[in-house]
Protein backbone atom coordinates (compact mmCIF):
# COMPACT_ATOMS: atom_id res chain seq x y z
CA UNK A 1 0.00 0.00 0.00
CA UNK A 2 1.39 3.26 -0.83
CA UNK A 3 0.40 6.68 0.91
CA UNK A 4 1.19 9.87 -0.74
CA UNK A 5 0.96 13.35 0.32
CA UNK A 6 0.41 16.60 -1.95
CA UNK A 7 1.85 19.58 -1.49
CA UNK A 8 4.61 22.50 -2.66
CA UNK A 9 5.94 22.25 1.07
CA UNK A 10 4.14 24.44 3.03
CA UNK A 11 3.43 24.26 6.80
CA UNK A 12 0.24 22.51 6.44
CA UNK A 13 1.69 19.98 4.48
CA UNK A 14 4.17 19.40 6.98
CA UNK A 15 2.00 19.32 9.31
CA UNK A 16 -0.13 16.53 7.78
CA UNK A 17 3.34 14.40 6.57
CA UNK A 18 3.60 14.17 10.34
CA UNK A 19 -0.12 13.12 11.30
CA UNK A 20 0.16 10.49 7.91
CA UNK A 21 3.05 9.37 10.25
CA UNK A 22 1.75 9.31 13.32
CA UNK A 23 -1.55 7.53 12.02
CA UNK A 24 0.52 4.75 10.44
CA UNK A 25 1.84 3.92 13.24
CA UNK A 26 -1.03 3.69 15.26
CA UNK A 27 -3.10 1.39 12.23
CA UNK A 28 0.26 -1.23 12.19
CA UNK A 29 -0.78 -1.28 8.62
CA UNK A 30 2.35 -1.62 5.85
CA UNK A 31 2.72 0.72 4.15
CA UNK A 32 5.22 3.56 2.31
CA UNK A 33 4.65 6.86 2.68
CA UNK A 34 5.84 9.45 0.79
CA UNK A 35 5.95 13.47 -0.20
CA UNK A 36 4.72 14.72 -3.64
CA UNK A 37 5.85 18.17 -4.37
CA UNK A 38 6.55 18.51 -8.29
CA UNK A 39 3.12 20.58 -9.30
CA UNK A 40 2.48 18.72 -12.36
CA UNK A 41 2.82 15.44 -10.39
CA UNK A 42 -0.08 17.21 -8.15
CA UNK A 43 -2.23 18.30 -10.56
CA UNK A 44 -2.40 14.79 -12.15
CA UNK A 45 -4.75 13.52 -9.15
CA UNK A 46 -7.16 16.80 -10.12
CA UNK A 47 -6.31 18.51 -6.21
CA UNK A 48 -6.61 22.14 -6.32
CA UNK A 49 -6.66 22.43 -2.42
CA UNK A 50 -3.43 21.42 -0.68
CA UNK A 51 -2.19 19.32 1.42
CA UNK A 52 -4.07 16.63 0.01
CA UNK A 53 -3.84 12.99 0.95
CA UNK A 54 -4.03 10.03 -1.29
CA UNK A 55 -3.99 6.38 -0.16
CA UNK A 56 -3.46 3.69 -3.44
CA UNK A 57 -3.91 6.98 -5.85
CA UNK A 58 -7.10 7.62 -4.35
CA UNK A 59 -7.75 11.12 -2.91
CA UNK A 60 -9.17 11.20 0.59
CA UNK A 61 -8.84 14.54 1.55
CA UNK A 62 -7.50 18.00 0.39
CA UNK A 63 -7.08 21.44 1.91
CA UNK A 64 -7.66 20.11 5.27
CA UNK A 65 -5.58 18.12 7.70
CA UNK A 66 -7.87 15.18 9.09
CA UNK A 67 -6.74 13.88 12.94
CA UNK A 68 -4.60 10.72 12.70
CA UNK A 69 -7.95 8.85 13.72
CA UNK A 70 -9.41 9.32 11.03
CA UNK A 71 -6.19 8.25 8.61
CA UNK A 72 -6.09 5.67 10.65
CA UNK A 73 -9.67 4.17 9.74
CA UNK A 74 -9.19 4.91 5.78
CA UNK A 75 -5.61 2.97 6.27
CA UNK A 76 -7.45 -0.06 7.54
CA UNK A 77 -10.63 -0.14 5.35
CA UNK A 78 -8.00 0.39 2.89
CA UNK A 79 -5.78 -2.67 3.97
CA UNK A 80 -8.74 -4.95 4.35
CA UNK A 81 -9.77 -4.14 0.38
CA UNK A 82 -6.65 -4.96 -0.41
CA UNK A 83 -6.99 -8.43 1.30
CA UNK B 1 -13.66 10.10 0.80
CA UNK B 2 -15.41 7.48 2.58
CA UNK B 3 -19.05 7.35 2.01
CA UNK B 4 -19.60 4.75 5.34
CA UNK B 5 -20.41 7.05 8.36
CA UNK B 6 -21.12 6.39 11.86
CA UNK B 7 -24.57 8.20 12.69
CA UNK B 8 -25.01 8.96 16.08
CA UNK B 9 -28.57 7.58 17.51
CA UNK B 10 -30.86 10.50 17.95
CA UNK B 11 -30.92 10.85 21.01
CA UNK B 12 -27.63 12.13 21.02
CA UNK B 13 -28.28 14.48 17.79
CA UNK B 14 -30.75 16.00 19.49
CA UNK B 15 -28.56 16.79 22.70
CA UNK B 16 -26.18 18.35 20.61
CA UNK B 17 -28.45 20.58 18.67
CA UNK B 18 -29.93 21.23 22.02
CA UNK B 19 -26.36 22.31 23.26
CA UNK B 20 -26.00 24.65 20.33
CA UNK B 21 -29.11 26.52 20.67
CA UNK B 22 -27.79 26.92 24.58
CA UNK B 23 -24.31 28.07 23.42
CA UNK B 24 -25.57 30.56 20.67
CA UNK B 25 -28.44 31.97 22.83
CA UNK B 26 -25.65 32.57 25.70
CA UNK B 27 -23.34 34.32 23.50
CA UNK B 28 -26.44 36.54 22.47
CA UNK B 29 -27.22 37.34 25.45
CA UNK B 30 -23.73 38.45 26.62
CA UNK B 31 -23.10 40.29 22.95
CA UNK B 32 -26.20 42.04 24.01
CA UNK B 33 -24.57 43.47 27.24
CA UNK B 34 -20.87 44.18 26.41
CA UNK B 35 -20.96 48.09 26.51
CA UNK B 36 -22.96 47.97 29.65
CA UNK B 37 -20.01 45.63 31.03
CA UNK B 38 -16.97 48.13 29.99
CA UNK B 39 -18.73 50.89 31.06
CA UNK B 40 -19.01 49.36 34.54
CA UNK B 41 -15.32 47.70 34.44
CA UNK B 42 -13.84 50.80 33.09
CA UNK B 43 -15.66 53.51 35.98
CA UNK B 44 -16.80 51.43 38.92
CA UNK B 45 -14.42 48.52 39.61
CA UNK B 46 -11.55 50.18 38.23
CA UNK B 47 -13.27 54.03 39.74
CA UNK B 48 -10.86 55.88 37.17
CA UNK B 49 -12.04 59.52 36.46
CA UNK B 50 -8.52 61.12 36.92
CA UNK B 51 -7.26 60.78 33.53
CA UNK B 52 -10.39 61.02 30.80
CA UNK B 53 -7.36 59.95 27.83
CA UNK B 54 -6.62 57.05 29.12
CA UNK B 55 -10.45 56.01 30.02
CA UNK B 56 -11.53 56.37 26.91
CA UNK B 57 -8.63 54.29 25.75
CA UNK B 58 -9.46 51.99 28.01
CA UNK B 59 -13.37 51.87 27.38
CA UNK B 60 -12.58 51.38 23.87
CA UNK B 61 -10.32 48.26 24.54
CA UNK B 62 -12.89 46.79 27.10
CA UNK B 63 -15.58 46.92 24.91
CA UNK B 64 -14.45 46.33 21.45
CA UNK B 65 -11.76 43.31 22.29
CA UNK B 66 -14.55 41.34 23.45
CA UNK B 67 -17.16 42.05 20.98
CA UNK B 68 -15.10 41.78 17.62
CA UNK B 69 -13.67 38.38 18.92
CA UNK B 70 -17.45 36.71 19.75
CA UNK B 71 -18.70 38.14 16.51
CA UNK B 72 -15.64 36.46 14.40
CA UNK B 73 -16.43 32.89 16.96
CA UNK B 74 -19.69 33.16 15.08
CA UNK B 75 -19.07 33.96 11.57
CA UNK B 76 -15.83 31.95 11.25
CA UNK B 77 -18.28 28.88 12.16
CA UNK B 78 -20.93 30.09 9.97
CA UNK B 79 -18.89 30.49 7.42
CA UNK B 80 -17.08 27.54 7.65
CA UNK B 81 -20.50 25.71 7.64
CA UNK B 82 -20.81 27.50 4.48
CA UNK B 83 -17.89 26.59 2.84
CA UNK B 84 -18.62 22.81 3.68
CA UNK B 85 -21.02 22.94 0.58
CA UNK B 86 -18.81 24.41 -1.78
CA UNK B 87 -15.53 23.05 -2.85
CA UNK B 88 -12.91 23.67 -5.78
CA UNK B 89 -14.02 21.44 -7.55
CA UNK B 90 -17.35 22.06 -7.52
CA UNK B 91 -16.85 25.74 -8.30
CA UNK B 92 -15.01 24.86 -11.13
CA UNK B 93 -17.29 22.94 -12.66
CA UNK B 94 -19.90 25.48 -12.52
CA UNK B 95 -17.53 27.81 -14.05
CA UNK B 96 -16.22 25.74 -16.89
CA UNK B 97 -16.58 27.05 -20.50
CA UNK B 98 -18.92 30.34 -19.28
CA UNK B 99 -18.85 33.07 -21.20
CA UNK B 100 -17.36 36.51 -20.09
CA UNK B 101 -19.39 38.53 -18.19
CA UNK B 102 -21.82 35.89 -16.83
CA UNK B 103 -19.01 33.95 -16.04
CA UNK B 104 -17.19 37.12 -13.99
CA UNK B 105 -20.12 37.79 -11.90
CA UNK B 106 -20.54 34.03 -10.60
CA UNK B 107 -16.71 33.24 -10.18
CA UNK B 108 -16.91 36.37 -8.03
CA UNK B 109 -19.49 35.34 -5.98
CA UNK B 110 -18.03 32.15 -5.67
CA UNK B 111 -15.03 33.55 -4.67
CA UNK B 112 -16.87 34.41 -1.66
CA UNK B 113 -17.76 31.09 -0.34
CA UNK B 114 -15.36 28.62 -2.00
CA UNK B 115 -12.68 27.79 0.57
CA UNK B 116 -9.82 29.69 -0.61
CA UNK B 117 -5.88 29.77 0.75
CA UNK B 118 -3.46 31.78 -1.00
CA UNK B 119 -0.88 28.85 -0.47
CA UNK B 120 -3.08 26.83 -2.74
CA UNK B 121 -3.44 29.79 -5.56
CA UNK B 122 -0.84 28.12 -7.98
CA UNK B 123 -3.09 24.36 -7.80
CA UNK B 124 -6.09 26.45 -8.11
CA UNK B 125 -5.60 28.35 -10.98
CA UNK B 126 -3.96 25.38 -12.96
CA UNK B 127 -6.72 23.57 -12.40
CA UNK B 128 -9.36 25.75 -13.52
CA UNK B 129 -7.73 27.20 -16.88
CA UNK B 130 -6.47 23.87 -17.78
CA UNK B 131 -10.02 22.40 -17.96
CA UNK B 132 -12.09 25.04 -19.40
CA UNK B 133 -12.45 27.94 -17.04
CA UNK B 134 -11.40 31.26 -19.15
CA UNK B 135 -8.66 33.39 -17.68
CA UNK B 136 -10.57 36.28 -17.02
CA UNK B 137 -12.88 34.11 -14.90
CA UNK B 138 -10.59 32.84 -13.44
CA UNK B 139 -9.09 36.19 -11.99
CA UNK B 140 -12.88 37.19 -10.86
CA UNK B 141 -12.31 34.23 -8.63
CA UNK B 142 -8.90 34.77 -7.61
CA UNK B 143 -9.25 38.54 -6.92
CA UNK B 144 -12.16 38.02 -5.11
CA UNK B 145 -11.73 35.12 -2.96
CA UNK B 146 -9.14 37.11 -0.39
CA UNK B 147 -10.05 40.69 -1.19
CA UNK B 148 -13.69 39.69 0.38
CA UNK B 149 -12.62 38.24 3.51
CA UNK B 150 -15.16 37.07 6.11
CA UNK B 151 -12.71 38.04 9.04
CA UNK B 152 -12.79 41.64 7.37
CA UNK B 153 -16.68 41.51 6.97
CA UNK B 154 -17.17 41.08 11.11
CA UNK B 155 -14.63 43.78 11.86
CA UNK B 156 -16.03 46.40 9.51
CA UNK B 157 -19.55 45.14 10.41
CA UNK B 158 -18.56 45.60 14.53
CA UNK B 159 -16.59 48.32 14.01
CA UNK B 160 -18.43 50.46 11.75
CA UNK B 161 -22.03 49.20 11.38
CA UNK B 162 -23.38 47.34 8.40
CA UNK B 163 -23.58 49.87 5.72
CA UNK B 164 -19.88 49.76 5.71
CA UNK B 165 -19.60 46.16 5.69
CA UNK B 166 -22.49 46.26 2.84
CA UNK B 167 -20.14 49.01 0.90
CA UNK B 168 -16.81 46.67 1.25
CA UNK B 169 -18.35 43.62 -0.03
CA UNK B 170 -20.80 45.50 -2.71
CA UNK B 171 -17.57 46.97 -4.61
CA UNK B 172 -15.37 44.43 -3.29
CA UNK B 173 -17.25 42.14 -5.83
CA UNK B 174 -17.52 44.73 -8.20
CA UNK B 175 -13.63 44.97 -8.15
CA UNK B 176 -13.36 41.41 -9.02
CA UNK B 177 -15.82 40.83 -11.41
CA UNK B 178 -15.05 44.27 -13.60
CA UNK B 179 -10.67 43.38 -13.23
CA UNK B 180 -11.24 40.27 -14.54
CA UNK B 181 -13.62 40.68 -17.12
CA UNK B 182 -10.75 43.44 -18.14
CA UNK B 183 -8.20 40.95 -18.12
CA UNK B 184 -10.38 38.87 -20.06
CA UNK B 185 -10.60 41.05 -22.76
CA UNK B 186 -7.53 42.20 -22.79
CA UNK B 187 -6.51 38.45 -24.35
CA UNK B 188 -3.43 37.54 -21.92
CA UNK B 189 -3.34 34.25 -22.37
CA UNK B 190 0.05 34.11 -23.63
CA UNK B 191 1.76 35.73 -20.41
CA UNK B 192 0.73 32.66 -18.94
CA UNK B 193 3.49 30.14 -18.57
CA UNK B 194 3.61 27.74 -21.39
CA UNK B 195 3.92 24.87 -19.26
CA UNK B 196 0.45 25.68 -17.22
CA UNK B 197 -1.83 24.86 -20.50
CA UNK B 198 0.27 21.46 -21.17
CA UNK B 199 -0.65 20.03 -17.55
CA UNK B 200 -2.89 16.77 -17.12
CA UNK B 201 -5.03 17.86 -15.00
CA UNK B 202 -6.97 14.56 -13.46
CA UNK B 203 -10.79 14.47 -12.56
CA UNK B 204 -10.82 15.78 -9.21
CA UNK B 205 -12.22 13.39 -6.12
CA UNK B 206 -15.71 13.42 -5.57
CA UNK B 207 -16.68 14.50 -2.59
CA UNK B 208 -19.30 12.20 -0.52
CA UNK B 209 -22.03 13.91 0.76
CA UNK B 210 -21.55 15.15 4.05
CA UNK B 211 -23.73 15.37 7.15
CA UNK B 212 -24.47 17.91 9.15
CA UNK B 213 -22.21 16.46 12.16
CA UNK B 214 -19.64 16.49 9.42
CA UNK B 215 -20.39 20.34 8.34
CA UNK B 216 -20.42 21.57 12.70
CA UNK B 217 -17.39 20.07 12.50
CA UNK B 218 -16.01 21.69 9.54
CA UNK B 219 -17.27 25.14 11.31
CA UNK B 220 -15.38 24.01 14.49
CA UNK B 221 -12.23 23.62 12.67
CA UNK B 222 -12.63 26.86 10.76
CA UNK B 223 -12.75 28.43 14.02
CA UNK B 224 -10.04 26.78 15.51
CA UNK B 225 -8.09 27.25 12.31
CA UNK B 226 -8.62 31.07 11.70
CA UNK B 227 -9.44 32.58 15.18
CA UNK B 228 -6.77 30.54 16.37
CA UNK B 229 -4.25 32.10 14.22
CA UNK B 230 -5.95 35.89 13.92
CA UNK B 231 -6.42 36.61 17.88
CA UNK B 232 -3.69 38.44 18.80
CA UNK B 233 -3.29 39.99 15.53
CA UNK B 234 -6.98 41.28 16.41
CA UNK B 235 -6.16 42.16 20.34
CA UNK B 236 -3.12 44.15 19.18
CA UNK B 237 -4.60 46.24 16.10
CA UNK B 238 -7.41 47.03 18.70
CA UNK B 239 -5.19 48.46 21.21
CA UNK B 240 -3.58 50.51 18.78
CA UNK B 241 -7.15 51.92 17.80
CA UNK B 242 -7.53 52.50 21.91
CA UNK B 243 -4.34 54.11 21.44
CA UNK B 244 -5.25 56.11 18.85
CA UNK B 245 -8.90 56.74 20.15
CA UNK B 246 -7.70 58.01 23.52
CA UNK B 247 -4.73 59.74 22.85
CA UNK B 248 -5.00 61.49 19.06
CA UNK B 249 -6.34 64.65 19.16
CA UNK B 250 -9.71 65.00 17.18
CA UNK B 251 -9.58 66.31 13.19
CA UNK B 252 -5.65 64.92 13.48
CA UNK B 253 -6.06 62.72 10.61
CA UNK B 254 -8.16 65.03 8.54
CA UNK B 255 -5.34 66.87 7.02
CA UNK B 256 -3.54 63.70 6.01
CA UNK B 257 -6.27 61.17 5.11
CA UNK B 258 -9.17 63.70 4.75
CA UNK B 259 -11.09 64.36 1.52
CA UNK B 260 -9.61 67.54 0.87
CA UNK B 261 -6.61 65.99 0.17
CA UNK B 262 -6.80 64.11 -3.59
CA UNK B 263 -3.19 62.25 -3.26
CA UNK B 264 -4.23 60.61 0.11
CA UNK B 265 -5.80 58.18 -1.42
CA UNK B 266 -3.34 57.13 -4.43
CA UNK B 267 -0.44 56.98 -1.17
CA UNK B 268 -3.36 54.62 0.53
CA UNK B 269 -2.89 52.46 -2.20
CA UNK B 270 0.84 52.76 -2.67
CA UNK B 271 0.97 52.30 1.30
CA UNK B 272 -1.34 49.57 1.32
CA UNK B 273 -0.24 47.14 -1.93
CA UNK B 274 3.30 46.43 -0.42
CA UNK B 275 1.91 45.86 2.90
CA UNK B 276 1.14 42.43 3.91
CA UNK B 277 -1.26 42.46 7.05
CA UNK B 278 -4.01 40.48 7.85
CA UNK B 279 -7.60 42.20 7.99
CA UNK B 280 -7.79 41.73 11.79
CA UNK B 281 -5.10 43.73 12.32
CA UNK B 282 -5.47 46.42 9.72
CA UNK B 283 -9.07 47.30 10.36
CA UNK B 284 -9.01 48.45 14.35
CA UNK B 285 -6.21 50.80 13.74
CA UNK B 286 -8.15 52.09 10.44
CA UNK B 287 -11.37 52.73 12.67
CA UNK B 288 -9.37 54.80 14.94
CA UNK B 289 -8.02 56.80 12.69
CA UNK B 290 -11.67 57.46 10.62
CA UNK B 291 -12.92 58.35 14.07
CA UNK B 292 -9.86 61.12 13.97
CA UNK B 293 -11.12 62.15 10.62
CA UNK B 294 -9.86 60.63 7.45
CA UNK B 295 -12.09 60.06 4.99
CA UNK B 296 -13.87 56.82 4.63
CA UNK B 297 -13.24 56.30 0.85
CA UNK B 298 -9.62 56.80 1.61
CA UNK B 299 -9.31 54.50 4.84
CA UNK B 300 -11.35 51.83 2.58
CA UNK B 301 -8.95 52.18 -0.71
CA UNK B 302 -6.18 51.51 2.25
CA UNK B 303 -7.92 48.55 3.67
CA UNK B 304 -8.67 46.72 0.02
CA UNK B 305 -4.82 47.25 -1.12
CA UNK B 306 -3.43 45.84 2.26
CA UNK B 307 -6.25 42.66 1.86
CA UNK B 308 -6.58 41.71 -1.40
CA UNK B 309 -3.36 43.09 -3.16
CA UNK B 310 -0.57 41.07 -1.46
CA UNK B 311 3.32 40.41 -2.22
CA UNK B 312 3.65 36.74 -1.15
CA UNK B 313 0.52 35.43 -3.40
CA UNK B 314 1.96 37.77 -6.47
CA UNK B 315 5.82 35.74 -5.77
CA UNK B 316 3.46 32.82 -5.34
CA UNK B 317 1.50 33.34 -8.65
CA UNK B 318 5.12 33.86 -10.56
CA UNK B 319 5.32 30.02 -11.22
CA UNK B 320 2.38 30.09 -13.43
CA UNK B 321 2.24 33.65 -14.37
CA UNK B 322 4.41 35.96 -16.39
CA UNK B 323 5.66 39.37 -14.85
CA UNK B 324 3.90 41.35 -17.16
CA UNK B 325 0.53 39.64 -16.23
CA UNK B 326 1.43 39.91 -13.04
CA UNK B 327 1.82 43.51 -13.51
CA UNK B 328 -1.84 44.09 -15.66
CA UNK B 329 -3.34 41.95 -12.60
CA UNK B 330 -1.87 44.30 -10.24
CA UNK B 331 -2.72 47.36 -11.89
CA UNK B 332 -6.12 46.93 -12.91
CA UNK B 333 -7.16 45.97 -9.45
CA UNK B 334 -5.06 48.63 -7.87
CA UNK B 335 -7.07 50.98 -10.43
CA UNK B 336 -10.88 49.47 -9.24
CA UNK B 337 -9.68 50.11 -5.49
CA UNK B 338 -8.17 53.82 -6.66
CA UNK B 339 -11.88 54.47 -8.04
CA UNK B 340 -13.79 52.78 -4.95
CA UNK B 341 -11.85 55.35 -2.83
CA UNK B 342 -12.52 58.10 -4.85
CA UNK B 343 -15.81 57.12 -5.45
CA UNK B 344 -16.92 57.52 -1.45
CA UNK B 345 -15.16 60.40 -0.85
CA UNK B 346 -17.34 62.33 -3.42
CA UNK B 347 -20.59 60.46 -2.35
CA UNK B 348 -20.22 60.33 1.31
Amino acid sequence: MNVKILGSGCARCKQLYAEAQKALAQSGVEASLEKVEKIDEIMKFGVMMTPALVIDAEVKCSGRIPPAAEIVSWLTTAAAKAG
Amino acid sequence: MDAVQWRPPFGMRAARSALLLAGLATWWLVYRNLEAFARWFVHDLLSMAADTRLISALEFFVYEAPKVLMLLFVVVFGVGIVRSFFTPERTRRMLAGRRQAVGNVLAALLGVVTPFCSCSAVPLFIGFVTTGVPLGVTFSFLISAPMVNEVALVLLFGLFGWKVAALYLGTGLAIAMIAGWTIGRLHLERWVEGWVYQTKTGVGPDTAALSWADRVRAGRDAVKDIVGKVWPYVLAGIAVGAGIHGYVPENFMASIMGKGAWWSVPLAVLIGVPMYSNAAGIIPVVQALLGKGAALGTVLAFMMSVIGLSLPEMIILRKVLRPPLIATFAGVVALGILLVGYLFNIVL
